[in-house]
């Protein structure tokens, strides 16, 4: 994405994170910067630890070393109430909804730590414009949404908190490709119009790539690659290893059967 | 007529049952532990409103009394997650089960202390007033406990289904890793959970005192409270409801119709019964995760 001014603002910093699940080192060592109305895709496999990543920014997690910053002020101490009311909120993976309540209550708990009705209720509206499904639904227990509304009600909820940064994890998860088009699309709709940066955790790195401006590579807890998205798109390691493009063959017509990685 | 007349006060003692188990399924659902001192603090209650009250203690207007036992019951109910509980975060079911169980039997030992291990009854302005209707005499207290669990009822719905903070509750009762990312502060939502259920059981503990005697010891009544919210589905609050009115119901039946001795037992029976052959309970709310 172009942006007008020349230096955009670094939205969220973080440097030197060292993340742990009891003794297991999840995170090891991670620094990285997210730009004002970026999209940021954090790519990586299974147990890479983006997840833990995205809970240590949301305060879910406490970091064992390291500084998360949000516009400049540190804030990998604070409970994680007191991170959604600084403009982050944290789109879980697996579409941790609230499953006995309406879909409308559960609109209005993404708006907990706001108090001003009138703007909540103009969100309201914005939300069900984005997803005119949960609209008809909205007086249905989430728990009977399909996957898909579920997820469309996760993003939902997350946008009534005001938020200047949304953290995603895995929106694609469990989705049909088609579905996951069409919540990517919303994404990056999300991002142009309501202006909100996203940070957004993928394992699917075609779809994560082509929504995203820059993207991270994470490794066993560390990052391994970044660039630009269109770089990243581009370069062999990452169509080797995440978009399942196969290399060119050799002479005798096989694939290498090993592949070094550049960054090992 | 000494049908109806069992029935009210089967209803009466069943809305007791009912609170106490309230107060279980308020901190099961929100916390997913099992307060096993849940009638001890009821039984405590019940002592602070004596103190209170009774012209031995402190003399006070019953009516300024009662707020005043419940606000105490609450903010001890508070303060024991505050303070206790909430350091357990992350141990073991079991040591939270003993914490609270030892926490009973501490809070008997110093009502023992307090006002003695001597039956004794809240002083209430209605204390032997009865009701005649068409040959039925009701007794006033019996008639109270009925209301006032009614009207606590619907306060409870209303709580819960119009404001925020009820709404809170439910939402990290539900789902709490999701309450938190949706800025709910979880913990505080706890303690006020806690306190609820210490100003439940402070309810429960006056229509006790005032129906009858009672003393330390009463607080072990808990367990026929816990049946009552496992008969209901445990996590469902008209389930507790219902649980403890059927107990309370069986109860007196059972003594009045039954050989001897099945009063005893009727509430545990009727708690293998549902176990058999509905093991979520009557109200059982549990659901699978889409994926």
């Amino acid at each position: 994405m172009s942006t007008d001014t020349a230096t955009p603002k670094v939205v969220l910093q973080i440097d030197n994170l060292e993340s742990y699940y009891g003794p297991i080192m999840a995170i090891r060592g991670v620094s990285l910067k997210v730009y004002e109305g970026q999209i940021v895709t954090v790519l990586g496999a299974n147990g890479a630890g983006k997840t833990t990543l995205l809970k240590t920014i949301s305060g879910v997690m406490d970091p064992e070393k390291g500084t998360v910053k949000m516009n400049g002020e540190e804030i990998q101490s604070l409970e994680p109430d007191a991170i959604v009311r600084r403009g982050i909120v944290h789109v879980p993976e697996g579409r941790e909804i609230f499953p006995l309540m309406t879909v409308a209550e559960n609109i209005a708990m993404g708006a907990y730590t706001r108090k001003d009705r009138s703007t909540i209720q103009a969100d309201e509206e914005m939300v069900y414009s984005y997803f005119p499904i949960l609209k008809d639904r909205r007086s249905q227990r989430a728990g009977t949404l399909s996957g898909g509304q579920q997820q469309m009600l996760a993003i939902g909820r997350g946008l009534m908190s005001h938020p200047k940064l949304m953290l995603l994890d895995e929106p694609s998860l469990g989705l049909s490709p088609l579905l996951t088009q069409e919540i990517f699309e919303i994404i990056v709709r999300l991002n142009q119009e309501q202006k909100v940066t996203m940070m957004l955790v993928e394992q699917n790195a075609k779809v994560a790539l082509d929504a995203a401006d820059y993207g991270y590579v994470m490794e066993l807890g560390r990052i391994v690659m970044n660039d630009k998205a269109e770089v990243l798109a581009a370069s062999k390691d990452i169509q080797e290893f995440y978009l399942g493009v196969s290399q060119d063959e050799n002479q005798r017509g096989q694939r290498r059967w090993k592949q070094r990685k550049t960054w090992r | 007529m000494d049908f109806l007349q069992l029935i009210v006060s089967g209803l009466a003692n069943g809305c007791v049952y009912g609170l106490i188990a309230l107060g279980f399924v308020l901190i099961y659902k929100a916390t997913e532990a099992v307060n096993f001192a849940q009638g001890d603090f009821m039984m405590l209650g019940a002592f602070v409103c004596i103190g209170f009250t009774n012209h031995e203690y402190l003399g006070l207007n019953f009516w300024l009394a009662v707020p005043l036992s419940i606000l105490v019951m609450g903010v001890f109910g508070y303060l024991f997650n505050w303070g206790i509980l909430r350091h357990m975060f992350g141990q073991s079911q079991t040591s939270i089960v003993i914490l609270t169980i030892a926490m009973g039997f501490i809070i008997r030992f110093f009502a023992g202390s307090i006002w003695s291990h001597e039956p004794t009854s809240l002083e209430t302005p209605y204390a032997g007033q009865d009701i005649r209707a068409g040959g039925v005499v009701l007794g006033v207290d019996e008639v109270m406990i009925v209301v006032v669990t009614a009207v606590l009822t619907l306060l409870f719905y209303l709580f819960f289904s119009r404001s925020r903070t009820g709404l809170a509750m439910q939402a990290a009762s539900q789902n709490q890793l999701a309450a938190y990312y949706m800025g709910i502060p979880v913990k505080r939502i706890h303690s006020l959970v806690w306190g609820l259920s210490g100003m439940v059981a402070a309810v429960a503990g006056i229509l006790f005192a005032s129906k009858g005697a009672i003393d330390p010891s009463t607080g072990l009544l808990g367990i026929k409270a816990f049946a009552a919210a496992a008969i209901g589905g445990f996590g469902s609050l008209p389930g507790a409801l219902l649980g403890g009115l059927i107990i309370g119901l069986v109860e007196p039946l059972a003594s009045r119709y039954g050989p001897p001795g099945i009063s005893q037992i009727a509430p545990y029976a009727i708690l293998l019964l549902v176990l058999i052959f509905r093991p979520g309970g009557i109200f059982s709310q549990t659901q699978r995760k889409k994926v």
